[in-house]
């Protein structure tokens, strides 16, 4: 097998992959649940949720974490993600011999912490920042500096499995998990690197940043069936769940891979990204940023239109990313998107925004292993305007060799990345 | 591996607009605003005339202050690079913007905390005033990738944009990565900074939290260590226009400076820490620096480590501190020292110079320019 890639560079092999979503720790028990259908999306209990248009989300409320925030959690999903994945490849859990890239949500101080400061101050008339910086100055609250500065969640993954270098904290929205991958694809083409862990998470359901989506009237508000709220390309979609998760995965040289003796999961064989200047959180009317990172992983990868087996959709089942991104496949593949399976995970563990990415290429990558397409689920009212194969209801078993996942984020944020069970 | 050229820079700080007001401030105290968050000065962003970068009034609308000042210093570098009226370029430039996260509505925060004091049911409190009383675009001047999308919106830079989060060494490594797609052959142009709001209650609550704050009036950054430490934040965005030198010539465009190499890492942080870090990078740098930009913070123990170890390796070379000039700008450090080394050497006042970055909790870096 050659291992360098039509333009001569270094083939990306997979090694090591974890994953922790709403439906489970681990892959096996994310992957049994997601081919069987079923739905992590149940009603929030973690805060209260009287006076929200939004009251259900994919949570993970079997991990806990002290003092309870984004960081703390996402941190948390980041590591047992990685656990997983290292564990997997056989590379040296605490001496990682490879750069870290990681998606992590934007994080800033929460509402309990706002509270301790305020009540720190013994303001009891008008409370304002002022009050704040006062109780902040006495040097009680040093540890939350630490807490809810940007880098901090990565420098604590890099400590715990030892990466090499800066590690890069990043976002791309609603792209981050595959950016992350990206990133971590291209350092080693360059040399720069035989081993990459690359990660996204996103623990940060908390009222505000529910609340936040919610006023951009970017969540579904049919809160009666949690389980069925989360509907891709159906006609009856009205916006996304939130969920929470974590997904690590080890890439490495696959010459280094293989010297080493590592068993090899697939490859990344491809990476597009375009920009969209349209809109801060409308895509293009006519999906060209879309269509142009789809054409640009595939031509990264030396893949064909009519060699990809299946689509691992963003689909988040907002009315408008659903419209576009059908569009967009449309404009690529052609007639053959009527019968190309397009498969939205979204449908059972929400959208994981910033992991969502990561999360959703241990879910292709897993595809192409079990030769099994994860449905569509709560597909029970097609739209007559996107005419699509989404996987509907039930899992469908295939042979399949590529999968391209796609990856859309506010900001004008397109990231597509083809994985392949074998290389071009 | 290709060489790489600066040939754009645009940057807005407390010390005005563009490369050349810049390097004037390097000798000077930069202005400070002492009064507005007393005790905490801050170097406050100068008053620019928007219109002339965002030109709609329905954008400035959009952002709020870190993202004008990014969208503002991103349209400079356009200019300078000779980039801004071509559409094709911009539309393959790639973006890698270094960014925190955006503001609050502080009144809105005020009144919540205070209203949380005495309410009944305060998660249900917090829910009502939440959906009742926050703007619902202000989530998009939070978000850390939008400076990069109004960057695209407003400039129509599309080729593809990443965002870099994590303090100073987000800036060090957006640049670092910059060089190294573009040395390889991954790619030939890029719009590379960051932007940072100063004058925002919230990011001083962070640092104040851990005790880094400089809460007297303006003393030089090597100077606070002796009298407790600190930094103050200063309001800015820079920048730059990286391009491979065969892209660069064949646009005609002029190189103001080479970017050589860029190296960065994270130490558990002890004495002698910081010492060993930046011999490091000026060993694998290959550094003769005749000029130091350094983005020393004021932090007592790592400022004067710093210090002592640019006279150890650069004895005679003229040290400028970048927070002398702009203030703490965070994300931005690195890329306004870039600029200010890359102004320099274009004006043939040094050949080779050395800008490091020496994050004010964690994460080192180092950044070699040489004459183009």
């Amino acid at each position: 097998m050659a291992l360098r890639d039509r333009q001569g560079r270094p083939l990306v092999a997979v090694t090591g992959m974890g994953v922790v979503t709403s439906l489970g720790q681990g892959k096996d028990a994310t992957w049994a649940a997601l081919t069987a259908g079923r739905s992590g999306i149940h009603r929030i209990n973690r805060f209260p949720t009287e006076g929200l248009r939004t009251t259900i989300a994919g949570t993970i409320d079997f991990i806990d974490v002290e003092p309870f925030c984004a960081p703390m959690l996402s941190e948390r999903l980041a590591v047992l993600a990685a656990e997983e994945a290292v564990g997997q490849s056989g590379l040296a859990s605490g001496d990682f011999p490879g750069a870290l890239f990681i998606a992590v949500p934007p994080v800033e101080m929460e509402w309990p912490q706002r509270e301790a400061l305020a009540k720190a101050s013994e303001q009891d008339g008008e409370v304002t920042y002022k009050d704040l910086l006062r109780a902040a100055a006495t040097g009680r609250f040093k540890p939350w500096h630490d807490l809810f500065i940007f880098g901090t969640v990565a420098d604590r993954v890099a400590d715990r499995f030892g990466t090499k270098g800066s590690p890069i904290s990043l976002s791309t929205a609603c792209s981050s998990g595959a950016t992350a991958i990206q990133l971590g694809v291209e350092a080693i083409r360059r040399g720069e690197t035989d081993a990459a862990l690359c990660i996204g998470t996103d623990g940060s359901v908390n009222p505000e940043s529910l609340i936040r989506f919610s006023l951009l009237s970017a969540l579904s508000t049919q809160n009666e069936n949690p389980e069925g709220a989360s509907k891709p390309f159906s006609k009856n979609r009205d916006g996304f769940v939130m969920g929470e998760g974590g997904a690590a995965l080890v890439l490495e040289n696959a010459e280094t891979a293989m010297a080493r003796g590592a068993t090899i999961l697939g490859f990344v064989l491809g990476c597009g990204e375009k920009g969209d200047n349209f809109h801060r959180t409308r895509s293009s009317p006519d999906g060209s940023p879309a269509i142009a990172a789809i054409r640009q992983a595939l031509d990264d990868a030396g893949v064909t239109p009519d060699e990809v087996d299946t689509i691992n959709a963003h689909g988040t089942s907002t009315p408008e990313n659903d419209k576009m991104e059908a569009m967009s496949c449309t404009a690529v593949f052609g007639e053959r998107m009527a019968s190309l399976p397009i498969s939205s995970n979204k449908s059972m563990i929400g959208h994981t925004l910033t992991a969502a990415g990561a999360v959703e290429a241990v879910m292709s990558l897993l595809t192409i292993a079990t030769g099994r397409i994860p449905p569509t689920i709560n597909y029970q009212v097609p739209d007559p305007a996107i005419p699509l194969d989404v996987v509907p209801n039930v899992a469908r078993d295939a042979n399949v060799t590529y999968v391209l996942s796609n990856s859309f984020g506010f900001g004008g944020q397109n990231t597509c990345l083809v994985f392949g069970a074998e290389p071009k | 591996m290709r060489d790489v050229v600066i040939t754009g820079i645009g940057i807005v700080s407390c010390a005005g607009e563009g490369l050349d007001a810049h390097l004037a401030a390097l000798s000077g105290a930069p202005p400070t605003d002492n009064e507005t968050f007393a005790p905490h000065p801050v170097h406050p962003a100068k008053a620019l005339e928007w219109d002339r970068q965002i030109p709609k009034k329905s954008d400035q609308r959009q952002m709020e202050a870190w993202q004008r000042l990014g969208c503002y210093a991103a349209g400079l570098a356009l200019d300078s690079a000779g980039a801004k009226e071509d559409a094709d370029l911009k539309g393959r430039m790639q973006l890698i913007v270094s960014a925190g996260g955006g503001e609050r509505d502080y009144a809105v925060d005020g009144q919540i905390l205070t209203g949380l004091r005495t309410a009944q049911d305060p998660g249900v409190f917090l829910n009502e005033r939440l959906m009742g009383d926050l703007r619902p675009t202000l989530f998009l001047a939070q978000l850390s990738n939008l400076l990069a999308g109004n960057i695209s919106i407003v400039h129509g830079v599309t080729g593809g944009s990443r965002t870099f989060m994590g303090e100073e060494s987000s800036g060090v490594d957006a640049i670092r990565i910059a060089r190294e797609r573009i040395a390889s052959g991954q790619d030939e142009i890029f719009l590379v900074g960051g932007a940072y709001n100063a004058e925002r209650p919230d990011v001083l609550l962070i640092y104040e939290m851990g005790g880094f704050l400089w809460k007297k009036p303006y003393q030089p950054v090597w100077s606070r260590p002796a009298d407790g430490g600190g930094m103050i934040l200063g309001s800015a965005a820079c920048f730059l226009v990286l391009e491979s030198r065969e892209h660069a010539a064949a646009r005609g465009a002029k190189p103001l400076a080479a970017l050589a190499g860029v190296v960065s890492d994270r130490s558990r942080r002890k004495p002698g820490s910081v010492e060993q870090a930046l011999h490091g990078f000026s060993a694998r740098l290959q550094a003769k620096p005749d000029l130091v930009i350094s983005g020393a913070t004021g932090v007592k123990g790592i400022t004067e480590e710093e210090q002592a170890t640019l006279k150890d390796m650069a004895p005679g070379a003229p040290v400028h501190a970048t927070g002398d000039v702009i203030g703490h700008a965070m994300e931005a450090q690195a890329a306004a020292g870039v600029a200010l080394a890359a102004g320099l050497i274009a004006q043939e006042k040094a050949s080779d110079a050395l800008v490091t970055s020496v994050g004010h909790w964690r994460g080192e870096g180092a950044l070699r320019l040489i004459k183009a």
